[in-house]
C-alpha cells in the first residue's frame, strides 16, 4: 500500500463527508454518518457501519431478499424450475436482468430465462394461495416434465397472510418425486438483498442436502471421489464468468464437481457435500452453506479471487498450495502459459489508462474484488463501498485499498453524487440505476453488477475483455462532444477527449 | 489460449472456442442432464397440438408474462410533472426493480424512493415510514410534489395513505402546501396500466382541487396514457403547435425520459408544470390518446371537470385523421396544410411498400391500446392479423378489437386471446409454423 499523495487527505475527505451530509434532516444525518468514513492504513477494518435498514425517502440501489434469493442464489439452477409466487411484478420487473449463461434448451430441459409465476389475484390475497401453489406444481410437471426440481420463491405477500408453502412443498414433493423448495424470502425481510441470500443457502441445507445424504446412505449418489475434486461456489456465471473460472481451474488438474449457481444443475448441488474443497468467490453469497458444508461434512473453503493477472496468479497458487505437488506444478505451467498473453493486454491498454482513479459502488463483493484488476492497468481507487456488505466484508476491504480511500456504506444517491462531484473520479464502476445520472455529467461509466453486456471478466480470458472495455469507457470521443463550442459559458464539465 | 490482445473476444466467440466447447462437454458428467434424444422428443413435443391443448388447459400457472405490476406504471406517470419525486410506501427492492427496469430501458437516469418498509413495519404499519421518509426525501431532493403509491405490502397490511399523508404534514415532514398526490396500486390488481390510471387521477385530483373557474381557458389537455414511446408525445406537440393550439399535456414525460446530455445531471428534466396542470380543470376538452389505460381518469375528468373527453389514438393514417378532425372540430381552428401534405407522403410511402406487407399474416401481443392501434395500421396496408394475445385484456376492450377487426376483411382471421401469456403465444406460433 502507498502513503497517501497528501498528508492532509484524510481529514479533507473526513471534511468533504461532513458537508456532505448537511443536507440531510439531522436524525437522517446521525444515522448516515455511521456509514461513512475515510479508510486510515493500518486500521483492522473500514470503519463504518453496514448491514442496517436504509432510510426511508432516501434513494438507495438496494433490493430486496427476494432479489437475493430468486435473483442470486436459486434462480440460477438452470434445470429447476423457479415459481416467483405472489403477484406479478417481482418476476417481471427482475425477469433476465443478471446474464447468468447457461447451456441447455430453454422450456424443455433448463429454464433460466423464464418467469413462472402464481400472478396472484385479490382473491388469492384474501383466501390464500396454497390451493393455487399445488395446482401450479402440478401443472409445471405437466407441462415440463423434464425439470429436475422446482424452488418457491416467496414475494411480500406469502409471508404477511400465512400462507404455509412448507407444507405445499412436501406434499408436491412426494407427489411429482422431485425436490420443492420453499424459500421464505418475502422482500421485506431484513435490510437488503443479503438476508435473501442466507435464507436461501439455509434452504439448500435443510431441503437439497437431506436428499444427497439419504441418496448417499442408499448408494443411489453415483459418485466416485478423486483427490481432485473441488466444486465453485458463488460464482453466477455473468456474461460467462464462471466457464473463464473452471477453465483454469480444470487445467491446473482439479476436477470442477459443480457451479454454485450460475449454468448448475440440483444433480451438481448433491454432489457437493463429497468434495474436497469448496473454492468460493462471492464471500458474501455463499459463505453460510460454505461454513455448514464444513462444520457437517468437514470439507475446507477457499476464498479466492479471478479478477486481474495478479489476483488470479496469487489465487491460482493457493488453491494449488493445498492439493499436491502435481497441482502445484500445474498451476505454475498455467500462470507461466498466460503470463505472456496478459503482459501484452496490460502493455497494450496501461499507457491508454495509468493514473486514472475510479470510484465504486457494487454489491458485495465486487467492491473490493475488482480493485487489483484496476491496479494491474495502472488505475486507482479512490472511493468504494457495498450495497449490502456485512462488518466482515469491510474487514476484508482493508486488504485491498490505500489509505485515504473513501468508504461508503448503502452510499444514497445523494452522497454518491457529491462525493463524486467532489473528488472527481475519472471512472465510475456501478450499477445501472447509476450509470446515466454519471453519464449526464459527462463521466465515464461501467456497470460492474452485469459488465454492462460485456463480459465475461473473470479469469485471464476475462481479464482481456475488462481491459478493452476500461479503454472503451475511458477513451470514448464521445465524451469530448458534451457542450456545443458555440456557447462560451457552457458548464459541461465534459473531459476532453483523450 | 483464446484471447489475443490484438482481437479480443466477446463471450459470444469466446464461448465457442474448442477450449469451451470441451469445457461444457466435460461439464455434463456431473449435471445428470437428460439424453440428448430425449430432450429433442420432448423439445418436438412442445411444439405440438397435443402440447398446445395441455398448455391452454392450465389455470394456475403464468409463464412468460406480458404484463408487470401497478407500481411502476404510477411512477412513469409522476415523472411527467415538473419536479415530481415518485415515492412508494412499502417494500424498497421493488422500488429497485422499478428504476432498474425503466433505467435500462430508456438509457436515462430515473429517480424515486420507497420508504424502506422492513419487518417492523410489517408488524406495527408503515406510518412512522411514510412520517421520516416524506421528511429525508423533500429536504434532501427537494421536489416540488411528490407523489405516493403503494407496493403490495403496504396494501396487504392496509396502509391508508390519506392518512398517513395527513399525519406526516401535521409532524411536520412536508409544508402544508406542498402537493401530495397519493394512489394505492396493489400489484395484485390489474397490472403497469392500472397504475398509470391510478396515479394519473390522483395527481390530477390533487393538483386541480379547487381550481375551478367559471370561464374555460380555451385549452386543450392532451394525455397519452401508458405510451413508453417519447417521440409520440413530441409529436403530438408538434402537431399542436402547428394547429396554433394552446394545449397542456398531462404528464409531459418525454424531457425526463430522453434528456440532453450537458454535462450536468439535472434530477426533474422537463415536465408539465404543476401550476399549469392545476388549471386543466378550465381547459375546453381533454383528449386521452389511450382508452384503457385511462379509464378512471377519463370518469372523474368528465364527472369533476365538466368537460368533454375524447379518446383519439393517431396510430396510421385513418386514426390520425379523425385525431386530426376532431382537433379541428374542437378548436375550430383548420387542419393546418403542412400536415395534409405529410399525410400524402405517408400514404405515398404506404402505397409504395404495401407489396411486402400484404397478405403477411402477423402474431402480436401488449398492452390493449398499443396493439388496438398496431392492428388498425396493419389492416390499412393489407397485413392478416392471426392472434391477437393481450395479457392485461377485458371485455370492453375485447369488444372495440372486434369491432376493428370486423371492418376490415383483412381481420377476418384474427382471434383474440384475452388474459393469454406469452407461452401461449409460444403454443400459438409453434402450431401455425408445423
Amino acid at each position: 500500500m502507498t502513503p497517501p499523495e497528501n498528508k492532509n487527505i484524510i481529514e479533507e475527505r473526513k471534511e468533504l463527508i461532513k458537508e456532505v451530509l448537511q443536507a440531510y434532516p439531522e436524525k437522517a444525518a446521525k444515522k448516515r454518518e455511521k456509514h461513512l468514513n475515510v479508510y486510515e492504513e493500518g486500521k483492522s477494518d473500514c470503519g463504518v457501519k453496514s448491514n442496517i435498514k436504509s432510510l426511508p425517502g432516501v434513494m438507495t440501489a438496494r433490493g430486496c431478499a427476494y432479489a437475493g434469493s430468486k435473483g442470486v442464489v436459486w434462480g440460477p439452477i438452470k434445470d429447476m424450475i423457479h415459481i416467483s409466487h405472489g403477484p406479478v411484478g417481482c418476476g417481471y420487473w427482475s425477469w433476465s436482468g443478471r446474464r447468468n449463461y447457461y447451456i441447455g434448451t430453454t422450456g424443455v430441459d433448463t429454464f433460466g430465462t423464464m418467469h413462472f409465476t402464481s400472478d396472484f389475484q385479490e382473491r388469492d390475497i384474501v383466501f390464500g394461495g396454497d390451493k393455487k401453489l399445488l395446482k401450479l406444481i402440478q401443472e409445471l410437471e405437466v407441462l415440463f416434465p423434464l425439470s429436475r426440481g422446482v424452488s418457491i420463491q416467496s414475494e411480500c405477500p406469502i409471508g404477511l397472510i400465512g400462507d404455509d408453502i412448507e407444507a405445499v412443498a412436501k406434499k408436491a414433493a412426494k407427489e411429482i418425486n422431485k425436490p420443492v423448495v420453499p424459500v421464505r424470502c418475502e422482500g421485506f425481510r431484513g435490510v437488503s438483498q443479503s438476508l435473501g441470500h442466507h435464507i436461501a443457502n439455509d434452504m439448500i441445507r435443510d431441503w437439497v442436502f437431506p436428499r444427497a445424504d439419504q441418496a448417499k446412505k442408499d448408494g443411489t449418489l453415483k459418485f466416485e471421489s478423486t483427490p481432485y475434486d473441488v466444486a465453485i461456489i458463488g460464482d453466477y456465471n455473468i456474461g460467462g464468468d464462471a466457464w473463464a473460472s473452471r477453465i483454469l481451474l480444470e487445467e491446473i488438474g482439479l476436477r470442477v464437481v459443480a457451479q454454485w449457481s450460475g449454468d448448475g444443475t440440483i444433480n451438481e448441488m448433491l454432489m457437493t457435500p463429497n468434495v474436497k474443497m469448496n473454492l468460493i468467490h462471492c464471500y458474501r453469497s455463499m459463505n453460510y452453506i460454505s461454513r455448514h458444508m464444513e462444520e457437517k461434512y468437514g470439507i475446507p473453503w477457499l476464498e479466492y479471487n479471478f479478477f486481474g493477472p495478479t489476483k488470479i496468479a496469487e489465487s491460482l497458487r493457493e488453491i494449488a498450495s493445498k492439493f499436491d505437488s502435481k497441482i502445484q506444478e500445474n498451476a505454475e505451467k498455467v500462470i507461466a502459459k498466460y503470463q505472456p498473453t496478459m503482459d501484452a493486454i496490460v502493455a497494450k491498454y496501461r499507457p491508454r489508462l495509468e493514473g486514472k482513479t475510479v470510484a465504486m459502488m457494487v454489491g458485495g463483493l465486487r467492491p473490493r474484488h475488482v480493485v487489483p484488476a484496476f491496479q494491474d492497468l495502472g488505475m486507482k481507487m479512490i472511493g468504494t463501498g457495498y450495497e449490502f456488505a456485512h462488518n466482515d466484508d469491510y474487514k476484508r476491504t482493508t486488504h485491498y485499498i490505500e489509505n485515504g480511500t473513501i468508504v461508503y456504506d448503502d452510499v444514497t444517491a445523494y452522497e454518491f453524487e457529491e462525493f463524486v462531484k467532489a473528488l472527481k473520479p475519472d471512472l465510475i464502476a456501478s450499477g445501472v440505476k447509476e450509470k446515466y445520472v454519471f453519464q449526464k455529467m459527462g463521466l465515464p461509466f461501467r456497470q460492474m453488477h452485469s459488465w454492462d453486456y460485456s463480459g465475461p471478466y473473470h479469469g485471464y480470458d476475462g481479464f482481456a475483455i475488462f481491459a478493452r472495455d476500461m479503454d472503451l469507457a475511458l477513451n470514448s470521443p464521445t465524451w469530448g462532444l458534451i457542450g456545443a463550442p458555440w456557447n462560451k459559458n457552457t458548464k459541461a464539465k465534459a473531459k476532453a477527449a483523450v | 489460449m483464446p484471447q489475443n490482445p490484438d482481437k479480443i473476444q466477446d463471450h459470444v466467440q469466446l464461448f465457442h472456442q474448442p477450449e469451451y466447447q470441451q469445457l461444457f462437454q466435460n461439464k455434463r458428467e456431473f449435471e445428470n442432464g437428460h439424453d440428448p434424444e430425449e430432450v429433442k422428443r420432448v423439445a418436438e413435443w412442445t411444439k405440438s397440438w397435443d402440447y398446445r391443448e395441455k398448455n391452454f388447459a392450465r389455470e394456475a400457472l403464468t409463464v412468460n408474462p406480458a404484463k408487470g405490476c401497478q407500481p411502476l406504471g404510477a411512477m412513469f406517470a409522476a415523472v411527467g410533472f415538473e419536479g415530481t419525486l415518485p415515492f412508494v410506501q412499502g417494500s424498497q427492492g421493488c422500488v429497485a426493480y422499478f428504476r432498474t427496469h425503466l433505467t435500462r430501458h430508456y438509457k436515462e437516469p430515473f429517480s424515486g424512493v420507497s420508504s424502506s418498509m422492513t419487518e417492523d413495519a410489517a408488524v406495527f404499519g408503515g406510518l412512522q415510514n411514510m412520517i421520516d421518509g416524506l421528511a429525508n426525501s423533500y429536504q434532501l431532493y427537494k421536489p416540488k410534489m411528490i407523489a405516493v403509491c403503494t407496493t403490495c405490502m403496504a396494501e396487504v397490511i392496509g396502509d391508508d395513505l390519506g392518512a398517513f399523508i395527513t399525519n406526516a404534514k401535521n409532524a411536520g415532514s412536508v409544508p402544508q402546501d406542498l402537493p401530495v398526490p397519493f394512489a394505492h396500486t396493489p400489484s395484485f390488481v390489474g397490472s403497469h396500466i392500472t397504475g398509470y390510471d391510478n396515479m394519473m387521477k390522483g395527481i390530477l385530483t390533487t393538483l386541480t382541487a379547487g381550481k375551478k373557474k367559471s370561464a374555460s381557458n380555451g385549452k386543450i389537455n392532451f394525455i397519452s396514457g401508458f405510451d413508453t414511446y417519447v417521440g409520440n408525445l413530441r409529436e403530438v406537440k408538434r402537431i399542436a403547435s402547428l394547429f396554433g393550439i394552446d394545449y397542456t399535456i398531462l404528464s409531459d414525460n418525454s424531457d425526463y425520459l430522453d434528456a440532453p446530455n450537458t454535462g450536468e445531471f439535472d434530477m426533474y428534466p422537463g415536465g408539465t408544470k404543476l401550476e399549469e396542470a392545476a388549471d386543466a380543470i378550465n381547459a375546453k376538452a381533454t383528449v386521452v390518446m389511450q382508452a384503457h389505460s385511462t379509464p378512471k381518469t377519463r370518469e372523474y375528468i368528465a364527472k369533476e371537470w365538466q368537460q368533454d373527453v375524447v379518446v383519439s389514438r393517431p396510430w396510421g393514417i385513418k386514426a390520425t385523421d379523425e385525431f386530426l378532425m376532431k382537433l379541428s372540430e374542437l378548436t375550430g381552428k383548420p387542419i393546418p396544410e403542412e400536415l395534409e401534405i405529410e399525410r400524402g407522403r405517408a400514404v405515398d410511402a404506404m402505397t409504395d411498400s404495401h407489396a411486402w406487407v400484404h397478405g403477411k399474416r402477423f402474431a402480436i401481443y401488449g398492452d390493449p391500446d398499443l396493439v388496438y392501434s398496431v392492428v388498425g395500421f396493419m389492416l390499412e396496408l393489407g397485413a392478416e392479423p392471426v392472434h391477437i394475445v393481450v395479457h392485461n385484456s377485458n371485455e370492453v376492450f375485447e369488444k372495440e378489437l372486434q369491432a376493428l377487426l370486423d371492418s376490415s376483411p383483412f381481420g377476418k382471421e384474427a382471434k383474440i386471446w384475452g388474459g393469454k401469456d406469452l407461452w401461449h403465444l409460444r403454443s400459438l406460433l409453434c402450431a401455425l409454423s408445423s
